[in-house]
């Protein structure tokens, strides 16, 4: 019995990524990091921006995500989010534009802060990747 | 009659026309293309969107907590209309057809005595509404500077919805767009986004049990105001395959009329073209005989 299952990541504009022979996947859940392996129970919940990384066959991909919801069921990854970059095509400038932005946000005064934690996240995981 | 001079002008001046018609027809042709391959790349999205909120929400079990969203104000005295099209003109039915749909809506509703709200997106829209109702339109969005449909413009107009809603400007929300059958047919369309209709599409798919994290509110709370977007987004594709659409045929069918105009003009001008000369050549014989 083989251990894989399949991913699909959509953005609005068009499929993102489709793979069948994915092994693990860990995602940066609202609650924490999580991972899932194959026959992983029925769930749905979504992402805070943070790194999404596959192992498949074909090697590990990493991506970044600023958000996203995720559904597993029947042996399907389903993340659906409306912005995504995959770490090898990531420029340097573009990074630190992300991160300007990350920054500018998180540092508003009258942000809420759920926001602000969504914020900080981002800077976070924008200066890891750097 | 007109003299040989103006129907050789009116025949340039119509082919002209012509040659601009096929043009703007071709790029319509090549747009329409890039439009409808969008609007399908971008169906698995709001499809999945919709099925994940339609396992979350047959999970709720008590409609009191759920969402505002989802469950709407518990009034529909005000209702808001987004109506959606397109920036330029040409294009046939296209804008008049939402217009239309859009119009005889407000007409029932003023029937019923409700209060009604307008967002036009797109330039045209405002145009032609703002004549018998320009004091309900309470905000007019245009993307005249992005090209092609994108997620980013969708979001702006979500949030602006959503920030209404949530200053409870408006009970019901229904956006108004083209859906893209094929390049003749474009069906207008009116859609409710808020409240979520989620009785329309019965499926027996709560047999899931899924493990949620965070819990089922919090979930969902936070993916209505983003369904909204996708909503928006998604009829923004469909309008933008169904302009590009209702141009290409639109265009066509001007090519052709002005061909045929071209070809009448051509025999009109043959024939007093031909006239003259007979006439000039009557002209010389009788002035001959007459020697």
């Amino acid at each position: 019995m083989s251990d894989e299952f399949k991913i699909e990541i959509v953005n609005p504009e068009k499929s993102f990524l489709s793979k069948e022979d994915v092994s693990e996947v860990v995602v940066p859940a609202f609650e924490g990091e999580m991972g899932i392996l194959k026959d992983h129970i029925s769930i749905i919940s979504f992402l805070k921006p943070g790194i999404v990384t596959i192992q498949a066959k074909s090697g590990e991909e990493k991506y970044y995500v600023e958000d996203g919801i995720i559904e597993f069921k029947n042996n399907t990854l389903s993340i659906l989010t409306s912005y995504i970059l995959n770490l090898k095509d990531i420029e340097k400038n573009e990074l630190q534009e992300l991160l300007k932005n990350a920054e500018n946000e998180s540092n508003k005064p009258e942000i809420s802060d759920q926001l602000k934690y969504l914020a900080d996240q981002k800077v976070e995981t924008l200066k890891s990747i750097n | 009659m007109a003299s040989l001079d103006d129907l050789k002008k009116r025949i340039t001046s119509v082919k002209s026309t012509q040659k601009i018609t096929k043009a703007m027809k071709m790029v319509a042709a090549a747009k329409l293309k890039r439009a409808q391959d969008s609007a399908e790349k971008g169906r698995p999205y709001s499809e999945k969107m919709n099925n994940i909120i339609l396992n979350l929400s047959s999970g709720i079990s008590d409609k009191e907590t759920a969402p505002k969203l989802l469950s709407g104000s518990g009034k529909e005295q005000v209702h808001l209309c987004v109506v959606l099209t397109s920036d330029r003109g040409l294009c046939g039915g296209f804008n008049a057809n939402i217009i239309k749909k859009a119009k005889s809506y407000f007409a029932k509703l003023n029937k019923e005595g409700k209060e009604l709200k307008i967002i036009t997106v797109g330039s045209k829209g405002n145009d032609q509404l703002k004549r018998v109702y320009g004091n309900k339109i309470i905000e007019n969005i245009s993307f005249k500077n992005s090209k092609n449909a994108n997620y980013f413009d969708a979001e702006k107009v979500g949030k602006i919805i959503i920030e209404k809603f949530q200053k409870e400007e408006f009970d019901i929300c229904t956006i108004f767009y083209n859906q893209f059958k094929n390049v003749i047919t474009q069906i207008p369309q009116a859609q409710q986004i808020i409240p979520l209709n989620t009785k329309s599409d019965d499926q027996n798919n709560s047999e899931d049990n899924y493990e949620f994290e965070p819990d089922e509110d919090e979930i969902l709370s936070n993916l209505l105001p983003k369904n909204i977007s996708t909503q928006i987004f998604k009829a923004m594709l469909e309008n933008s395959a169904s302009e590009q659409g209702a141009r290409m045929s639109a265009m066509d069918n001007a090519t052709r009329n002005a061909g045929e105009m071209v070809d009448k003009l051509t025999i009109e001008y043959n024939r007093s073209r031909q006239a003259a000369i007979t006439k000039e050549l009557i002209e010389i014989i009788s002035g001959a005989e007459s020697l």
